[in-house]
């Protein structure tokens, strides 16, 4: 799933590491969700878009969005 | 990461323990039977002492499983490595089982095939490795 994170982060200044101690996960799991290798639950996605202070839509892209831009 | 995750550290130190604890029953079981040849429930019971740090391991990497709950997506890898070293061993198991059964295998006891689940966690990390260089194989 497509999402704003590295911009989100990088707007703040903080690294992989530091969004990862934020959350308290692992750099690993920061840059899988990042790449869009793997896709949070939906207790993870709250607490990241909280953690910027958005909502889930505003951090991530609805596949469904992004399927019908294709079209 | 794993260096620094405690759950990690922890799981190290248990492993490392039971291992050494393995080793040391063992020999101690081998000279106890060597020497004493015990018989009933002395037998049973000193027998079944080396598969104790075994059974160990398979709960220290069960406490693993559950230390890393706030980190789903290692967890997530954890458990892809456990379902591949799963189906691995008990492939083989069955496999060997039939060969065995129809006379074209030797016998083979049964502690083997948790050797083979732990060997199959070294498959289930490479598989991991290649699912998530494809993107992550979900």
């Amino acid at each position: 799933m497509n999402n704003h994170l590295r911009v989100l982060r990088a707007e703040r200044g903080w690294s992989q590491a530091d969004l990862a101690e934020r959350l308290e996960v692992s750099r690993q799991s920061v840059n899988a969700i990042e790449t869009g290798k793997y896709d949070p639950s939906l207790p993870l996605a709250f607490r990241i878009a909280e953690l910027f202070g958005l909502s889930i839509e505003e951090v991530f892209v609805s596949p469904a969005h992004q399927s019908s831009r294709a079209i | 990461m794993k260096g620094n995750n405690p759950a990690f550290r922890r799981y190290t130190w248990s492993v490392m323990l039971l291992m050494t604890a393995y080793v040391l029953v063992l020999i101690g079981v081998n000279l106890y039977f060597d020497n004493s040849a015990p018989t009933g429930a002395a037998a049973y019971a000193a027998a079944i002492l080396p598969a104790l740090p075994i059974v160990g391991v398979f709960i220290v990497i069960g406490r693993l499983l559950v230390d890393l709950r706030s980190d789903e997506y290692v967890r997530m890898l954890l458990v892809r490595q456990t379902l591949v070293a799963t189906a691995f061993a008990l492939t083989v198991a069955t496999v060997w089982g039939f060969l065995e059964g129809f006379d074209l295998a030797p016998h083979l006891e049964a502690y083997w095939f948790a050797v083979l689940w732990f060997g199959g966690l070294g498959v289930g990390g490479c598989a991991n490795a290649f699912l998530e260089s494809r993107g992550g194989g979900e």
